[in-house]
């Protein structure tokens, strides 16, 4: 998460004589009426790890997986190693030495690591001979590169980390010489994504060349040597990662200025509307996630709730919003006990003046197959005619309003969900959710997944709400965005409220020691900072140690 | 206790040749389902490999052509089954009926028009059909006590495609998990995009997987026809195909187990074909009607709950399309 490899500089001087790797030439193509890619020029220098940033639906994704074959570009020339090639299917590329590893991994789940490696690449009709090569093959590809993996592991078993590395070695087995990596660390925890920073930095130091998608500007700036920039289908700039800051590739990404950081006022809370005692809430399997939890949520005040996920923070959100029953406990809304039992707890939640944005929009938020009207009065359908009929005359006029005041794109009630970016498709809920006037919201990870513009968008809404004299409750897991938007931080850790923070006071390492049930004072039996290796803070260590979701147990590593 | 062997032998041999046609089917839908197609087209697929099989016989007098023509049929059917879910991204299940309903048609309209006997063939003999093999020593071993008795009865005397039957269910658990084909086929009903992105065509090789199921239904359609009877009648499958799906299941797609468990359902139909007309103390004679369908209602209860979680290839049933 901080600085990984100082040498950055020293590399791309070297790297600047480097002939190129690849190099793209007018690159076009459509998908139906979209523009995906519009004359893109780009040229990779080798040994070079080269980022390649923009808003989701940039182009980032179609203009790597045309370098991979899998889509033929209409127009335009690709050139490896300065001879032109043509790639029409993923064969081609890896037979050039053109590896990648998907967003969403291409590993078959019930599968050995060994045979996801020799999946394709097998090299005769019976597996034995293949097999035992490849065992052989990827020891030494985890003793030069960090790429440990129990090759007889069964992918499903593994973390997504680990699952993220066979994806590598499937790459280096076929002899890739450039990897190209989408979002690599979307999906990871933060020691999973310095493993994966570790083993980049070698590759490159064995002169691969490595192409990195992603939106993370945080990260661009720690590892690459050069970066390019894409909006809206076209190749915006390409530059040298040295020369630029996040600020500039921010406003070349959305083509305007961004705020990176969220200006808001002080809060003046008013009264308590939302009273939190004792709540006790078991998972799926009878385990209880949040034990005795107490807190108030005032009037014009966003409290954010910090905890390192997995902690019991999504079961209070969604036992708040009545998704899931409690075991103990009480809830009072504006001074009124909230009933939450039963399967139509959510409805009563809301009727009583509580919305929630739900932390998975896709998976609770948004009927995808539905089209955006549909989706922008869920849980509100009620309101819209009598009886079993749908005023939809009624809800398309709502949706309408809702695509105006959060500039909801493309400006199309009509189009499937499913078909709006990650930023679009959160700007849906938080509309339903928010236009409806209610006097709590609760929201979990509004910006997970979505795109720059977008999450200024996002939190001025959340900052306007609260000076409107709302209460909000915040569940996020990025601490940097609870740190800016709250008003009060609650540290979350084994179900149960283990601190109270000041965001204007507090830093980081504080919060992080709490966030690991630990505090300030004994911090020597948690982790001597001293043996801490030199790329890692204190707090990231004893973070990734502690997180349940760490799966370092079954790392060899 | 000697007439008990006897019976006990009896039963386990037509348990055997009960189980062949479910086997060839069941490791059928295993090639079909591994590489991501659900096959309920088996059971139309099984007839129609019986009806051609028994009116080439009939027609050409060679056995083994019958068995051509089974085959073909089925190739046929499988061909239309792959246009439509690999091809046109049908629905596998949906086309997959259909098949079964152009079968019995087609069976039995074609029976009629062309044998003019209610839809059934001729009747076969001699090279028409194939004939049960005596296996080497099976009559002089004949006198020895019990493993003599066991060979002549149970090992010795079936026909050759019983013989297939049971070597193919080895030969598929090798092929699935020591060859590269294998590896592939089941990547591909896992996961389509791991191998499309490997750089395989998914739709190749899910054609391989559908001419390989056919050629396993078909040799079992004519196996019902030309090995196990002698000749066609209509709707001669009786709901083998589905039952053969069902094993598949149970078996969780595991070649060794589906043998095992199309074994059950043999011998549950040798016991049915037993215990008819006899009479029980207290219950007296059950009806035929309900021994018959003792099977059926194992399955349903098998199916329930008594065969734990039973998970299939992941993308059997989705037809394949490269996403955005």
């Amino acid at each position: 998460m901080t600085s990984l490899h100082p040498t950055n500089a020293q590399r791309s001087e070297g790297a600047a004589a480097a002939p190129l790797a690849i190099e793209l030439v007018g690159i076009n193509k459509h998908f139906g009426p979209v523009h995906a890619n519009r004359d893109i020029h780009l040229a990779i220098k080798r040994g070079t790890v080269h980022g390649i940033v923009g808003e989701n639906g940039a182009g980032k994704s179609t203009l790597m997986s045309i370098l991979y074959g899998f889509y033929t570009a209409d127009s335009g020339e690709i050139r490896v190693n300065g001879t032109p090639a043509t790639i029409t299917d993923s064969r081609h590329a890896l037979a050039l030495g053109i590896g990648m590893v998907h967003q969403h991994f291409m590993l078959v789940d019930n599968f050995s690591v060994l045979e996801n490696v020799v999946l394709g690449a097998e090299d005769s009709a019976f597996l034995a001979p293949t097999l035992n090569k490849a065992r052989t093959q990827l020891k030494a590809l985890a003793r030069d590169y960090g790429l440990e993996v129990d090759p007889d592991a069964i992918i499903e078993n593994l973390s997504v980390g680990q699952q993220q590395r066979v994806e590598i070695l499937k790459a280096l087995y076929r002899g890739a010489e450039t990897l190209i990596l989408d979002e690599p660390t979307g999906v990871l925890t933060p020691d999973e994504a310095d493993h994966l920073f570790r083993i980049l930095g070698k590759l490159r130091e064995e002169g691969k060349t490595i192409i990195l998608i992603t939106h993370k500007l945080r990260e661009i700036m720690a590892i690459t040597d050069e970066v390019s920039v894409m909006r809206q289908g076209a190749m915006v700039k390409t530059l040298t990662t040295k020369d630029t800051s996040p600020g500039e590739l921010a406003e070349l990404m959305v083509g305007r200025r961004v705020l990176l950081r969220v200006e808001k006022g002080p809060a003046s809370p008013g009264k308590v509307l939302l009273d939190v005692q004792d709540l006790v809430v078991t998972d799926d399997f009878k385990v209880p996630r949040v034990k005795g939890v107490s807190f108030q949520v005032r009037a014009g005040e966003i409290v954010g709730i910090a905890g390192v996920a997995g902690n019991g923070q999504s079961e209070l959100l969604e036992s708040i919003a009545g998704m899931r029953d409690q075991l103990l406990g009480t809830i009072l809304l504006n001074g009124e006990v909230l009933s939450l039992e039963g399967d139509d707890g959510a409805a009563r939640a809301r009727a009583a003046g509580l919305a929630h944005v739900p932390e998975d929009r896709l998976r609770m938020g948004l009927v995808t197959t539905f089209s955006e009207w549909e989706n922008s009065i869920l849980g509100y359908q009620h309101a819209y005619g009598s009886g079993p009929g749908l005023d939809i005359a009624k809800a398309r006029e709502t949706a309408e309003e809702y695509i105006k005041k959060f500039d909801i794109r493309p400006p199309n009630l009509d189009l499937k969900t499913a078909n709006f970016s990650g930023g679009n498709q959160q700007k849906i809920v938080l509309a339903r959710e928010m236009e409806r006037n209610p006097d709590v919201l609760i929201v979990g990870q509004p910006t997970r997944g979505v795109d720059i513009g977008a999450i200024e968008f996002i939190h001025n809404q959340i900052i306007k709400m609260r000076d409107a004299g709302k209460a909000i409750l915040l569940v996020s897991v990025e601490l940097d965005e609870i740190r800016s938007l709250a008003d009060r931080i609650l540290v979350i850790f084994d179900g149960k409220i283990v601190g109270e923070a000041d965001p204007a006071t507090s830093d980081e390492t504080e919060l992080g020691l709490l966030m690991t049930g630990s505090h300030a004072d004994d911090v020597g039996t948690v982790s001597e900072p001293g043996t801490l290796a030199p790329h890692e803070t204190p707090v990231q260590q004893t973070l990734t140690q502690m997180s349940p979701q760490d799966n370092s147990g079954k790392d060899p590593n | 206790m000697e007439s008990y062997l006897v019976d006990i032998t009896l039963i386990l041999d037509s348990t055997v040749r009960l189980a062949v046609p479910l086997i060839l089917a069941c490791l059928a839908g295993l090639y079909s389902e591994r590489a991501g197609i659900v096959d309920i087209g088996l059971e139309g697929k099984l007839l129609a490999g019986a009806f051609a099989a028994a009116a080439m016989a009939a027609v050409s007098g060679s056995a083994w052509l019958g068995l051509l023509a089974g085959i073909g049929a089925a190739l046929l059917f499988s061909g239309i089954h792959g246009l439509a879910s690999i091809n046109f991204k049908g629905n596998q299940t949906i086309s997959g009926v259909a098949l079964n309903f152009l079968a019995a048609g087609l069976t039995t309209f074609l029976g009629q028009s062309w044998f003019k006997r209610g839809g059934y063939t001729p009747q076969l003999a001699g090279d028409q059909r194939f004939n049960p093999i005596t296996l080497p020593f099976a009559n002089e071993l004949r006198e020895v006590p019990i493993l003599g008795q066991i060979y002549y009865e149970l090992i010795s005397g079936h026909n050759i495609i019983t013989y297939f039957a049971f070597i193919a269910v080895p030969v598929t658990a090798w092929v699935l998990f020591r060859t590269r084909f294998g590896l592939r086929l089941r990547a591909v009903g896992e996961n389509p995009k791991a191998i499309d992105t490997a750089g395989i065509s998914v739709t190749r090789l899910r054609y391989q997987a559908l001419i390989i199921t056919a050629v396993l239904v078909g040799i079992g359609g004519a196996y019902l026809s030309i090995a196990q009877s002698a000749g066609f009648n209509n709707n001669m499958s009786a709901g083998r195909g589905y039952i053969a799906l069902a094993a598949l299941i149970f078996a969780k797609w595991r070649p060794g187990p589906a043998l095992l468990v199309c074994l059950m359902f043999g011998f549950l139909d040798a016991v049915q074909f037993r215990i008819q007309g006899q009479v029980f103390p207290i219950i007296g004679e059950v009806p035929v009607q309900a021994i018959q369908a003792l099977p059926y209602i194992l399955t349903v209860i098998l199916l329930a709950g008594f065969i734990g979680r039973a998970v299939a290839p992941k993308a059997s049933g989705i037809p394949y399309t490269k996403e955005r």
